[in-house]
């Protein structure tokens, strides 16, 4: 088991008000699962993500990454956990506008401590996974969206992470790149790593091999409503 | 780390102007430190120089009464102190830190020299054939005293560039004959110091004794002036010490050597021979031209303080700016010291780059300083590397809030933000 979430609550304040936004979200995930998250706008998708990356904490329950209990771990060793475990797909690209392709992918890797050789080595090897040898010194500005989600994708995978977290990764492309994106996805999910990918489009969805449903924070998983 | 520095390299290129105008306050209170230093240190050099005689290293011993030299311009002997013979001063010389002594007879006012019905105000002195080479003084034309000039009473004179131009203005002095004490001299040669007397500060009384040498100096033999002022006169020493440190202790031990042999009941006359501490005089005179310039120093700092506050600000601006580079960054894993290394890094080499400018704005201001106004300035090279160091300082000071700011960066709210 990769991860599992009991009793999952998040809130937040808006002034002294109290927001509910997650409401007792139980999810676990094996290895080699790929799971896609559906939901309205607005139902906490992206909140659930932010936790499950450890971007952002539970205000209860409780959450374990590969054993590790999460809501035990201060701003530094997160930073750790989510550089050793977790990949990140994000809508809307996030890579760094003044690097190159090959330095953006590189990045997560120095963070990892990995030596510049051995570092631009796997960045190259992760491009040329995406079917991006031939752009490796282009900067952001110079790729297409589906290209530089590729590029993103590379960067997620190229520290061998055990999931790969995707918020909306083809929200922001048309259907052709989303098709690549989706290919890509199936080929690294094939090759056993896990993912989890939130998704408005249900033809996206369908793609994954459990569909989960969220509404006003209430997560509603496969096989398991009876619950 | 290297990285950072390129990266901030990298930022500060982009942001031109930006940089630049940040830098100012910087580039300005650097470069206002590095000219009042190096003016500051020019004029003491000066001081120093002009006090001491560049290199001579030559201290006066004179006879004093009580704490005032004795006043010897109506030609008294004073039958309680005895003349030093070749002997004693042959002794002198062998004292710790003395390297030569010459002897010598001195007067400012009342030496009555004239030349065709003008007289003359500057310096007249009756010397032995060790004052030049102990004042470092060379022949600049015509001749120097010859031992005949001394063995044969030859009425001779030799004197110094300026008493040429104020008593010769224009015209060849040598061969000119000059009245000193209703007698006549002949004008043998003139002499040059090798380092130049030049007043700096202008408002110092005290400067102005010592440096005020405008109206020259007239040489005569001892033989000379024996005869045209008079036998047995007390003589003055002047000591040339080992180095400048040793001055102080040179001519103190000449003094009290000369004190002990030469003054009979020194006790009731009140006299004794005394050494005028130059070197104590010239730090004086440092230490109140380095007051005057305490006040532009503060100015300075203030203008540096103002450029850091400037630096913070816009530091504080680049972290906002970079809300999402920080969250993603952190997404990825990076650690806070990452993140605050690198904002550190980009406000102190903002800041050394303002202060390597500064520096640089400074030498040449101070130059070109020196140059109108005439004024002496010597760049100091601790100065430099101060303000060098504290321009990084100020980087990493002001730096620190908008880097922690940075560092501390919750990575949704930083991602989330459009
Ligand atoms: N930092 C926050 N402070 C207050 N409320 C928040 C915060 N973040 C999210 N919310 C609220 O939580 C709810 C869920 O937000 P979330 O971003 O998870 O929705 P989503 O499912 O990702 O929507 P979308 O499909 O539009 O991206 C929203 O009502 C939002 O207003
Ligand atoms: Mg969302």
């Amino acid at each position: 088991m990769i991860l599992k979430m009991d009793n999952i609550c998040k809130s937040y304040f808006r002034g002294k008000n109290e927001v509910p936004v997650l409401h007792d979200i139980c999810l676990s995930v094996e290895k080699g699962d790929y799971l896609a998250i559906m939901g309205p706008s607005g139902s906490g998708k992206t909140t659930l993500m932010n936790i499950l990356g450890c971007l952002d904490k539970p205000s209860s329950g409780v959450y374990r990454l590969e054993g590790e209990n999460v809501a035990a771990k201060k701003d530094n060793a997160l930073a750790e956990l989510r550089n050793k475990y977790i990949g990140f797909v994000f809508q809307s690209f996030y890579l760094m506008p003044s690097m190159s392709a090959l330095d953006n992918v590189a990045l997560p890797l120095m963070y990892a401590g990995v030596p510049k050789k051995e570092r631009l080595e796997r960045a190259r090897e992760a491009l040329r996974g995406v079917g991006l040898a031939e752009r490796m010194k282009f900067l952001p500005n110079q790729l297409s969206g589906g290209q530089c989600q590729r590029v993103a994708i590379a960067r997620a995978m190229a520290g061998r992470p055990a999931l790969l977290l995707a918020d909306e990764p083809t929200g922001a492309l048309d259907t052709a790149s989303g098709e690549q994106i989706m290919d890509l996805f199936d080929e690294i999910n094939a090759r056993g790593s896990t993912i989890i990918m939130i998704t408005h489009e249900p033809a996206i969805a369908a793609r994954a091999k459990t569909v989960c449903h969220i509404r006003d924070g209430r997560l509603s998983v496969p096989g398991e409503e009876v619950r | 780390m290297l990285g950072n520095i390129h990266q901030a390299f990298l930022g500060i290129w982009h942001h031109k102007l930006r940089s630049f105008l940040t830098m100012l306050g910087i580039i300005i209170g650097i470069a206002a430190i590095i000219t009042i230093v190096s003016t500051i240190k020019g004029t003491n050099d000066q001081i120093k120089e002009n006090l001491i005689g560049s290199g001579n290293n030559v201290v006066v011993v004179s006879l004093h009464q009580g704490d005032y030299q004795m006043d010897l311009s109506e030609g008294q002997n004073l039958a309680d102190v005895s003349v030093i013979t070749e002997e004693t001063r042959q002794r002198l010389e062998e004292l710790d830190g003395v390297v030569a002594v010459a002897l010598f007879r001195q007067r400012q006012w009342n030496a009555q020299v004239y030349y065709r019905g003008t007289e003359y105000n500057g310096y007249t002195y009756g010397i032995d054939e060790h004052y030049f080479p102990v004042y470092g003084y060379h022949l600049c034309y015509g001749r120097d005293f010859q031992p005949e000039d001394r063995d044969e009473n030859r009425k001779v004179a030799v004197l110094d560039a300026q008493a040429v131009s104020s008593i010769f203005p224009g015209e060849n002095a040598v061969g000119k004959t000059l009245e000193i004490k209703g007698e006549p001299f002949t004008v043998i040669g003139v002499v040059e110091r090798s380092s130049k007397f030049r007043p700096v500060i202008e408002s110092m009384q005290d400067y102005y004794m010592y440096a005020d040498d405008s109206s020259g100096s007239v040489f005569l033999t001892e033989q000379g002036w024996e005869i045209a002022f008079g036998y047995d006169e007390p003589q003055n020493a002047a000591v040339k010490a080992e180095s400048t440190d040793a001055m102080t202790t040179a001519g103190k031990s000449v003094a009290d050597h000369l004190s002990a042999k030469q003054i009979r009941n020194s006790k009731e006359n009140n006299l004794s021979y005394k050494s005028e501490d130059l070197l104590q005089q010239a730090e004086q005179l440092q230490t109140m031209s380095d007051s005057t310039n305490k006040l532009l120093i503060w100015i300075a700092a203030i203008s540096l303080l103002v450029g850091g506050i400037g630096v913070m600000n816009i530091m504080l601006v680049s972290v906002s700016e970079r809300t999402h580079e920080i969250g993603l960054k952190k997404a990825l894993g990076a650690k806070r010291r990452r993140i605050l290394g690198q904002f550190l890094t980009e406000a102190s080499v903002l800041t050394s780059l303002g202060g390597l400018l500064g520096i640089l704005g400074g030498i040449g201001l101070a130059k070109l300083l020196s140059k109108a106004m005439d004024t002496p300035t010597a760049i100091s090279v601790p100065a430099i590397i101060v303000a060098a160091a504290f321009s990084i300082m100020i980087g990493l000071i002001f730096g620190l809030l908008p880097a922690t700011k940075a560092a501390r960066m919750n990575p949704i709210d930083a991602l989330r933000r459009d």
